[in-house]
C-alpha cells in the first residue's frame, strides 16, 4: 500500500505493507538509518522520531498511520552536512553519549523539550528524557548537555515557538 | 612511568570525544545499517521447553511460503561445523549454535529460517513444526549440584562444570586463632548488561576467493580465530570488518553462535545473510545473561574489626552450556581480598549447568558480585562489634606505603591511597551533616540509611584466569597493538585493531599519539582495518584499553619520534642524543640548525640517500604490547592477574517510604582513583554509567525463571533498566595515584562504578530497614520485596505489643 510522508521537510512516498512499522519504513524504504530499533515494544525510546514536533515511538506505529504527518528524524536536525545543531553540539561538549545508539532518540526528545521550554529545570529534563533508556552514561552528561543547550538557546537571537505549556498554565 | 604529568598537553585535558560527532548526527555505522546486495534475513525458532528431546522438525510448511529460502536445523549445522569453543576441559559439554537432538533451556534456538525479509522469516518460523518430548529439568543451582538432579548434559555425567578449592595462606590456623567469626550467605541475581542494540551479524561468502566477510556488533577477543575453527576453514579466509560501531556491549557482545550460524548459511546459500536479534531473541536465547551466584562467606576477625582470614564459596549457575560463566569465577581471584589486608583466603569456585540460558562476559567479569559479598561481610563485622563501618574499612585497608602489595592469591597490586580517597570523600560530603540529614529523614517518618562500599577495579586485562582454571591452557600473553603511518604529505594515520562499543578508542589513541609527537590530536586520522590487515589485539575487555591500547599507541609514537630524531641528527652530522625533538621539529641546539616536520617527512619518503644507514624508507611504526606484569604461568594455584588496580569508595544516602517500599537515593558520592585520567569526559561517563548499571543490578534487573523453567522477564516491561528517574545525580571526588606500570600512570576505568554500586546500594537499603530488624541478602532488592518485608515486620511488631 502506498504511503506518502513528509520527512525532514521533504515529500516522500513508498509502497509498504500495511503491517510495516514507521521505524522499519524509515530505515528500509527511506534509508534513514539514524532511527534505531532497541526493544521494538515501546519501552526504550531508541526509535524516537518527532511527529508534528512531538516525540513518538516509531516502533509502535505503522508507517501508514504517519500519512499526512510531519516526521522529523535525527537526519533532519543538523542544519547542514557537517554542521551540528545547538543541541547536537551540546551533547558533544558534555560527552552526553558513549555508544551512540540511543543518542538520536535522546536528542530528538531533548529537541522537543527545548522547543516548548527553553529554561527547563533538572526535573523537567529528567521527565523529558525518562522515556529514553541509555545504558552507557547513567544520564548525568545527557542532563548536562540539555542544560548547556538550554543556556545557549536562551542567549541565541533566533526566534523560538511560544512555550505552549507556560501559556496554558497561565 | 615514562611521561611527566605536569607537561601534558592533551592527556588529562578536557577535550571533546571525537566519535561523538557522527553519533549525534545519527551517522554511526551499526551492523543493522550494513545492507549487502541480495541479502537474506534470519529468524530463529526457540524451544518452548526447558529440557526436551527434539523428536522431529518438519519445515515443509515454512519452506512452501513465498520468499522463504531455507530452514536450518541443528543436525545440519553440527555436521558442517565444530562445536563452539569452551575454555574449560569439559569435552562432553558440547555447544552448538542450534540445539542438536536436545533443547536444554526455554528459549534455546532450535531452527533458523531464512527469507527475503525478517518479517517473512518470522512468519515462516511460526510454521516450523517441531515435536518435543519434554524431559526433567533443573533451574536452581543448589538443586543442580545434587547427584540425583537431571544432568543438563548426560554425557558429562553431572551438572558440575567446575569445582575447585583454592587455599592461599594459613586459613585454618588464622580461623582458629581469631576470637571472632561470622558466616553469612548473599545471592547475586542473574542480570546482565543488556545493551540497547541487540546482537547482530551479517556475513557473505565468496566461493571464488574463498573468503568469508563478517560484519558484527561484536566485542570479542579472538573472534576471527573462533569463526575459522568452528567453520573448519583457514583463519585467513575470514575477514571481520572492524569499522562497525557497536551499540553498547559492556562485555556481552560475543555472538559467536550467531556468527557461526549466519556464516554457515551464507556459505550454504551463496547469498549474504543477516541476523539481527529482536529483543525476545536477545533476552531468551541470545546467550547474553550474566553471573547468577550464591556466596557463602565466613570471616575470622578480632575485637578491633581486623579481618584476618576469609572463606568464600561461590556457586554460580552457568546455564545450559559453559559459555564464559566458569571463568567469571576465576577473574575475581586477582582481587579476592578487595582493598583489605586479609592474610589468608579459602576460595571454592563452583560452576554448575542448569536449564537456564547461557552466560556471557559481563562488565567486571564476576568482580561486582564478589565485591558485593566482601563488602557485605565488612559491614557485618562492623555491626557485630558495634563499630563504625568506615572505621572498620580504614583499619583493614592496605596502606599507601605497603604498595606494591602482594595479596595471598598471587597478584601484586600496583598502587593506591585508599585512606586519602576516603578522607576526601567524607570531607566533600561533610559526613556528620549527612548523618544529621539521615536522622532528619527518619524523624519525618521515613526509613533512612547510609550505604558504604569500597572496592578495587583490576584493570589491563590478561587471561591469566584461563590457565589457572584449566591447566591445558598455557596462554601467557594478551597483547594489544597500534600502528602509526605518516604519509608522504606528512599527515598521520593511526590504526587500531578492534571494534569499539562506546569507549572512545579513537579519541584515546589520537590523544596519546598527539601527546607523544606533540602534534594536534584532531589532525590525526584513526582507522580500523579489517581483521586480515590487523595487528594482534584482544579487544576492549577487562578495563584494558587505556593501559593496553594507550600503551601500544604511546610506544609506537615513541618509535616514530626516535626515527625522526635519528633522521634529523643524521642531517646535522651529530649524535642522536645531541638533538632535540619538539612539536614535530628536530633541532641541533648547538649548531643552531632545525628541520621541520615536512622536511623530515620528505627525507623519509623520498630521499633514501639522506637516510641513516640501515633505515627503512617511509614513516611507519608499530608496537605490539604485552600486558605489564604478565607473562608467567600459574604456580601452586597462584597467578599474577591484572596489572593495575583502580579504587572506588561509594557513599549513598537513601530514604524509603515505608508505605511504598520504594527506595529513593537522596545523595550519591563516589571517590574514584584510576591513576592518570587520559580523557576526563570518557572516564566520567564510564563511572556514572557504571553506577547506573550497578543500581539496576541492585534494585531492578533480573532474568527470572519460574517453576516451569520459563524465563518470565523477556522484555523491557519486566526486565527493568534504570531510567533517568531512577538514577540519582552522582558527585565524583577525584584522586590520582599513578600506576608505576603504565606509560602515563593510567589505570582502567571501564568497569568503574558498577563494581561497587550494588554493594553500596544494598548496604543503604539494609541500613534503612535495620531498625525493623530485617535485612535483604539477595539482589536485586525489588520494591515489592522491600514493601512486603516492611509490612510484615511492622505487623509482627504490632502483634508483639
Amino acid at each position: 500500500m502506498k504511503v506518502e510522508l513528509r520527512i525532514n521537510g521533504q515529500n516522500r512516498a513508498a509502497e509498504v505493507e500495511p503491517r510495516k512499522t514507521l521505524l522499519d519504513a524509515l530505515r528500509d524504504n527511506f534509508l534513514l538509518n539514524g532511527t534505531h530499533a532497541g526493544c521494538e515494544h515501546g519501552v526504550c525510546g531508541a526509535c524516537t522520531v518527532l511527529l508534528d514536533g512531538d516525540p513518538v515511538r516509531s516502533c509502535l506505529m505503522f508507517a501508514v498511520q504517519a500519512d499526512g504527518y510531519e516526521v522529523t528524524t535525527i537526519e533532519g536536525v543538523a542544519p547542514a552536512p557537517g554542521e551540528l545543531s545547538v543541541i547536537q553540539d551540546a551533547f558533544c561538549e558534555t560527552h552526553g553519549l558513549q555508544c551512540g545508539y540511543c543518542t538520536p532518540g535522546m536528542i530528538l526528545a531533548a529537541h522537543a523539550l527545548l522547543q516548548r521550554n527553553v529554561a527547563p529545570t533538572r526535573e523537567e529534563i529528567v521527565e523529558a528524557i525518562s522515556g529514553n533508556i541509555c545504558r552507557c552514561t547513567g544520564y548525568g552528561q545527557i542532563i548536562e548537555a540539555v542544560q548547556f543547550a538550554a543556556q545557549r538557546l536562551q542567549k541565541a537571537n533566533t526566534p523560538r515557538p511560544t512555550d505552549v505549556s507556560v501559556v496554558e498554565a497561565k | 612511568m615514562s611521561a611527566d604529568p605536569a607537561s601534558f598537553r592533551f592527556v588529562s585535558t578536557n577535550r571533546r570525544v571525537r566519535e561523538d560527532r557522527r553519533f549525534v548526527a545519527g551517522r554511526g555505522h551499526y551492523v543493522a545499517d550494513v545492507a549487502l546486495e541480495g541479502m537474506l534475513h534470519v529468524a530463529v525458532v526457540a524451544s518452548p521447553h526447558p529440557a526436551a528431546r527434539i523428536a522431529s522438525i518438519d519445515a515443509s510448511a515454512a519452506l512452501a511460503m513465498p520468499g522463504v529460502h531455507y530452514v536450518l536445523t541443528g543436525e545440519e549445522l553440527a555436521a558442517a561445523t565444530d562445536p563452539l569453543m569452551n575454555g574449560l576441559d569439559t569435552p562432553k559439554v558440547k555447544r552448538h549454535p542450534l540445539a542438536v537432538g536436545y533443547a536444554r533451556y526455554g528459549g534455546e534456538w532450535v531452527a533458523a529460517v531464512v527469507a527475503e525479509s525478517r518479517a517473512l522469516a518470522e512468519d515462516a518460523a511460526e510454521r516450523v513444526q517441531i515435536d518435543y518430548e519434554p524431559l526433567p529439568f533443573v533451574i536452581n543451582a543448589e538443586e543442580a549440584l545434587k547427584p540425583e538432579s537431571p544432568p543438563v548434559h548426560p554425557a558429562h555425567g553431572s551438572n558440575v562444570l567446575l569445582d575447585r578449592t583454592f587455599v592461599w595462606g594459613e586459613v585454618e590456623k588464622h580461623f582458629a586463632e581469631s576470637p571472632r567469626h561470622l558466616a553469612f550467605r548473599v545471592t547475586w541475581g542473574r542480570s546482565s548488561t543488556v545493551p540497547i542494540e541487540t546482537f547482530g551479524v551479517a556475513a557473505s561468502w565468496d566461493p571464488w576467493r574463498d573468503m568469508l566477510d563478517v560484519w558484527a556488533s561484536i566485542q570479542m577477543p579472538k573472534y576471527p580465530d573462533q569463526i575459522a575453527r568452528a567453520l573448519r576453514i583457514p583463519a585467513n579466509n575470514v575477514r571481520v570488518h572492524q569499522d562497525v560501531d557497536v551499540g553498547g556491549s559492556y562485555g556481552v557482545k560475543r555472538g559467536i553462535k550467531q556468527t557461526v550460524l549466519v556464516a554457515h548459511l551464507a556459505r550454504r546459500l551463496g547469498r549474504p545473510v543477516r541476523l539481527i536479534e529482536d529483543r525476545l531473541d536477545n533476552m531468551g536465547g541470545g546467550d547474553a545473561h550474566g553471573p547468577d551466584r550464591i556466596f557463602d562467606v565466613e570471616l575470622a576477625f578480632n575485637d578491633d574489626g581486623i579481618v584476618k582470614s576469609m572463606k568464600i564459596r561461590a556457586l554460580d549457575n552457568a546455564g545450559a552450556y559453559a559459555g564464559r560463566a566458569p571463568f567469571q569465577l576465576g577473574k575475581p581471584i586477582g582481587a579476592i581480598v578487595g582493598p583489605y589486608q586479609i592474610e589468608s583466603v579459602q576460595y571454592r569456585a563452583q560452576s554448575v549447568t542448569s536449564n537456564k540460558a547461557v552466560q556471557e562476559a559481563v562488565r567486571g567479569f564476576g568482580q561486582a558480585p564478589t565485591n558485593y559479598a566482601i563488602e557485605t561481610g565488612i559491614d557485618k563485622v562492623a555491626a557485630a562489634l558495634g563499630l563504625d563501618r568506615v572505621e572498620v574499612r580504614r583499619r583493614n585497608f592496605i596502606r599507601k606505603e605497603q604498595f606494591p602489595y602482594l595479596i595471598p592469591s598471587g597478584s601484586t597490586y600496583d598502587s593506591g591511597d585508599y585512606h586519602t580517597v576516603v578522607d576526601k570523600v567524607l570531607s566533600h560530603i561533610d559526613f556528620a551533616a549527612l548523618e544529621r540529614e539521615r536522622d532528619r529523614l527518619r524523624a519525618s517518618g521515613l526509613l533512612a540509611g547510609i550505604g558504604i562500599a569500597a572496592c578495587l577495579e583490576p584493570s589491563g586485562a590478561n587471561s591469566a584466569f584461563e590457565p589457572l582454571l584449566n591447566e591445558k591452557n598455557t596462554t601467557t600473553t594478551w597483547m594489544d597493538s597500534c600502528r602509526i603511518v605518516v604519509d608522504g604529505l606528512g599527515f598521520v594515520t593511526v590504526t587500531i585493531h578492534n571494534t569499539s562499543s562506546g569507549q572512545g578508542h579513537e579519541t584515546l589513541v589520537s590523544t596519546v599519539v598527539g601527546e607523544v609527537l606533540q602534534i594536534d590530536p584532531d589532525l590525526i586520522r584513526v582507522v580500523r582495518p579489517d581483521s586480515l590487515a590487523c595487528l594482534p589485539s584482544n579487544s576492549p575487555v577487562g578495563s584494558r584499553m587505556a593501559i593496553m591500547l594507550g600503551g601500544a599507541a604511546f610506544h609506537a609514537a615513541q618509535k616514530l619520534k626516535t626515527k625522526l630524531t635519528r633522521i634529523g641528527a643524521h642531517q646535522f652530522g651529530v649524535g642522536e642524543d645531541e638533538v632535540v625533538y619538539a612539536s614535530g621539529h628536530v633541532s641541533d641546539a648547538k649548531g643552531g640548525k632545525q628541520l621541520g616536520w615536512i622536511e623530515l617527512v620528505n627525507i623519509a619518503h623520498r630521499h633514501f640517500h639522506l637516510l641513516p644507514e640501515g633505515t627503512e624508507p617511509g614513516l611507519e611504526t608499530t608496537h605490539v604490547m604485552q600486558v605489564p606484569t604478565g607473562g608467567a604461568l600459574p604456580k601452586d594455584g597462584k597467578v599474577q592477574m591484572y596489572p593495575c588496580h583502580s579504587f572506588e569508595f561509594h557513599v549513598v544516602l537513601m530514604a524509603i517510604d515505608p508505605a511504598l517500599g520504594k527506595p529513593k537515593i537522596k545523595r550519591y558520592v563516589i571517590g574514584h582513583d584510576c591513576g592518570t585520567v587520559i580523557t576526563p569526559h570518557i572516564v566520567k561517563g564510564m563511572t556514572l554509567g557504571g553506577i547506573a548499571h550497578g543500581l539496576g543490578a541492585a534494585l531492578l534487573e533480573e532474568f527470572v525463571y519460574n517453576d516451569e523453567g520459563q524465563l518470565i522477564t523477556q522484555g523491557f516491561m519486566d526486565y527493568l533498566l534504570p531510567s533517568a528517574h531512577e538514577v540519582p545525580e552522582v558527585e565524583i571526588v577525584h584522586h590520582c595515584t599513578p600506576s608505576p606500570f603504565t606509560v602515563f600512570g593510567q589505570k582502567g576505568s571501564g568497569e568503574s562504578g558498577y563494581l561497587g554500586a550494588p554493594a553500596a546500594i544494598s548496604a543503604a537499603v539494609n541500613d534503612c530497614v535495620a531498625s525493623l530488624g530485617i535485612s535483604f541478602n539477595k539482589l536485586p532488592i525489588r520494591i515489592s520485596a522491600i514493601g512486603d518485608a516492611i509490612a510484615e515486620a511492622q505487623q509482627a511488631k504490632e502483634q508483639t505489643r
